[in-house]
């Protein structure tokens, strides 16, 4: 479970975050909607223990982002928007890196692998070196990598951006996989539809506040629009960075 | 404790994939500077050795005139060809370069010299020829001094002193001893090794961070559970590996050039063995924590590859400025200067080249800061990795 307590933090003259609160709760899977800058990047960053907030906090399965960064990191499996790996090392390799760095025992470390190698379909490609592979399996490497170690919480930071159709369809069917065997997935996106046909529970943020949250159907009801779409429109004031 | 292991060894294996950081560490960096220092030596050694140890050549035509002058000559290092040519044959031998140079002593020599007039010689030569200009400048010289000898001898016999004749005493002091010049040749010679060593780490200092950084994988390698400091301990140290190798082969690779050079004439300990070799390393090698961690820490500033690169060039030339202080002011090793690094690297390793033995207390000294610098880096660059800046 994942609680973020009103954050704030600035860059600069530039306020990202101004009091961003919200809860993602174990087996459902919580998108972070908004338009590009809203800063949801920020916020999974904070969480993530990758910046600090200038004030607020959060928990992660009860642990303080701040003072238990560590454990927080343990119980957290995070894809970054820029989730590159190392060419000259195989997508095996990069997954063993991570579990070894997990301080996961080598022989769980090849028992997690095989299970990940399985479940994303890697098998064809895995002792490659990942110099030479496509958008779509760099990715699975990268979710591999970040799952390695059996993390209760799962973050994705707009995981299906310049996926082709197939690895968008995978990439969800993980997603509720992992609901399944509950897990918290907490995913961010700007594209609302992926959110609504995906996402147990909305929250939506513009210019650094939440602006909306509940289910999508709460939140359409609540703004009294016909669809999701335009109870989004409402909710950040515009139609900006829409789809 | 693990997790800096897994570090150092996962970037160990990916970098030893990496053609151009093998290439650079293993092959450009370490041959560099033997092959340039080659060059150099053989450049010295041909304008101080071949100068004066060297016999010069001459041929002589008509030494029977003159016997005296040519037992003169052949005391005085030149090796007499007696041959039999006139002048215009002299000429052609010349320019077909049978001869380099041609001393012609005509038939009224021994007459003229007995009636006490002045007696003619012809010295043909090629003044366009580098070469020859060195012989011919030194026969000259030669001929002058026999000339001086039997002035002297005749205005003795006059009974006038040949001090007469002198007004003049002129002392010449060539500063440029073959010892004088190795000096240069030494300070670049250890700059060699410390540049090489250098390079070994260049490109793991860039992948640390600039390069985790363009890659995307920065963000995530700092979602693991490891402190950011170990993270970056872990690449300084795999630097570290990388670099002593460099310093291991570019020593290896000084021993087999140099065994062909002869050093002891530019003032250096005659074998350049593996035993001094070894001293070297072990003397240059505390630098390697030091180098790695400051070309760690530029790199971190740095916002992309190129940008690091172009950086850690400017980096790779910090090691000269103590060196050329050293140069410069001539200095001797003291136990102050020990505490400076690069500079006290370069004064034991100069003093290894010379064959000379090292004060303990100067080694321990230059040990001791050098690893202590090392240490504090190390640790600034843990530092900056703190920072939220560094994801870019």
């Amino acid at each position: 479970m994942i609680a973020i307590d009103e954050l704030h933090k600035s860059f600069g003259s530039v306020r990202a975050l101004k009091g961003v609160s919200f809860t993602a709760l174990d087996g459902r899977i919580t998108g972070l909607l908004g338009p590009n800058g809203a800063g949801k990047s920020t916020t999974l960053r904070t969480l993530a223990t990758l910046l600090k907030p200038d004030a607020g906090g959060g928990r992660v399965d009860g642990h303080d982002i701040l003072r238990e960064s560590l454990e927080v990191r343990r119980r957290l499996g995070v894809l970054p928007h820029s989730a590159g790996i190392y060419p000259n090392l195989t997508g095996r390799e990069n997954i063993n890196y991570f579990g070894a760095l997990h301080g996961l025992a080598p022989a769980l470390i090849e028992q997690r692998v095989e299970e990940l190698l399985t479940l994303l379909e890697m098998r064809d490609f895995a002792d490659r070196r990942a110099k030479g592979y496509s958008q779509g399996e760099r990715l699975k490497v990268a979710i591999a990598r970040a799952l390695v170690h059996s993390p209760r919480n799962v973050v994705l930071d707009e995981p299906t951006t310049g996926l082709d159709v197939m690895a968008t369809r995978a990439l969800r069917s993980l997603v509720r996989r992992l609901r399944g065997d509950g897990h918290c997935v907490l995913l961010s996106s700007h594209v609302m539809q992926e959110v609504g046909e995906l996402c147990d529970d909305v929250v939506i943020i513009a210019r650094g506040v939440v602006v909306a949250q509940g289910t999508p159907e709460e939140i359409r009801q609540r703004s009294g629009t016909a669809t999701l779409e335009d109870a989004f429109v409402n909710a950040i004031g515009s139609g900006e960075g829409l789809e | 404790m693990r997790a800096l292991a897994t570090v150092w060894r996962k970037e160990l294996i990916e970098n030893f994939r990496d053609r151009r950081t093998l290439v650079s560490a293993l092959v450009f960096g370490p041959l560099f500077g033997p092959f340039m220092f080659a060059v150099l030596i053989g450049l010295l050694l041909d304008k101080t050795v071949s100068e004066s140890d060297q016999k010069v050549e001459l041929a002589v035509a008509g030494s029977v005139h003159a016997p005296n002058l040519v037992r003169f000559l052949e005391d005085h290092d030149v090796a007499v060809t007696r041959v039999e040519l006139d002048v215009e044959r002299a000429r052609a031998a010349i320019r077909e370069s049978t001869h380099r140079l041609v001393l012609l002593i005509p038939e009224e020599y021994p007459e003229r010299l007995r009636s006490g007039l002045p007696a003619p010689l012809k010295l043909v030569s090629d003044a366009s020829d580098n070469q020859t200009g060195k012989y011919s400048a030194r026969v000259r010289q030669l001929l002058g001094a026999y000339a001086g000898q039997l002035g002297s001898s005749r205005l003795l016999a006059r009974g006038v002193s040949p001090d007469v004749m002198q007004p003049i005493v002129l002392d010449d002091i060539d500063v440029s001893t073959p010892a004088g010049r190795a000096l240069l040749v030494l300070g670049m010679m250890t700059y060699f090794i410390l540049f090489a060593m250098l390079m070994g780490g260049l490109y793991l200092a860039i992948d640390a961070t600039a390069g985790e950084r363009e890659r995307g994988s920065l963000e995530p390698l700092l979602t693991v559970p490891v402190p950011r400091q170990t993270l970056i301990y872990g690449k300084v140290l795999a630097a570290c590996c990388y670099m002593l190798v460099s310093l291991a082969v570019t020593l290896f690779a000084f021993e087999i050039g140099l065994a062909l050079v002869p050093l002891e004439a530019l003032g250096m300990t005659a074998n350049f063995d593996t035993v001094v070799a070894l001293k070297v390393f072990l003397v240059a090698a505390p630098f390697v924590l030091l180098g790695a961690a400051l070309m760690t820490v530029v790199a971190s500033f740095t916002r992309s590859y190129r940008e690091a690169q172009s950086y850690l060039t400017v980096v790779l030339l910090i090691p000269t400025l103590p060196i050329l202080f050293a140069g410069l002011y001539s200095l001797k090793p003291n136990t102050w200067l020990m505490a400076i690094p690069s500079l006290s690297q370069h004064l034991l390793m100069t003093s290894l080249l010379r064959d000379e033995s090292l004060d303990p207390l100067h080694l321990v000294v230059s040990v001791a800061a050098t690893l202590a610098a090392g240490l504090a880096m190390t640790w600034v660059a843990g530092r900056l990795y703190q920072r939220e800046a560094i994801l870019g």
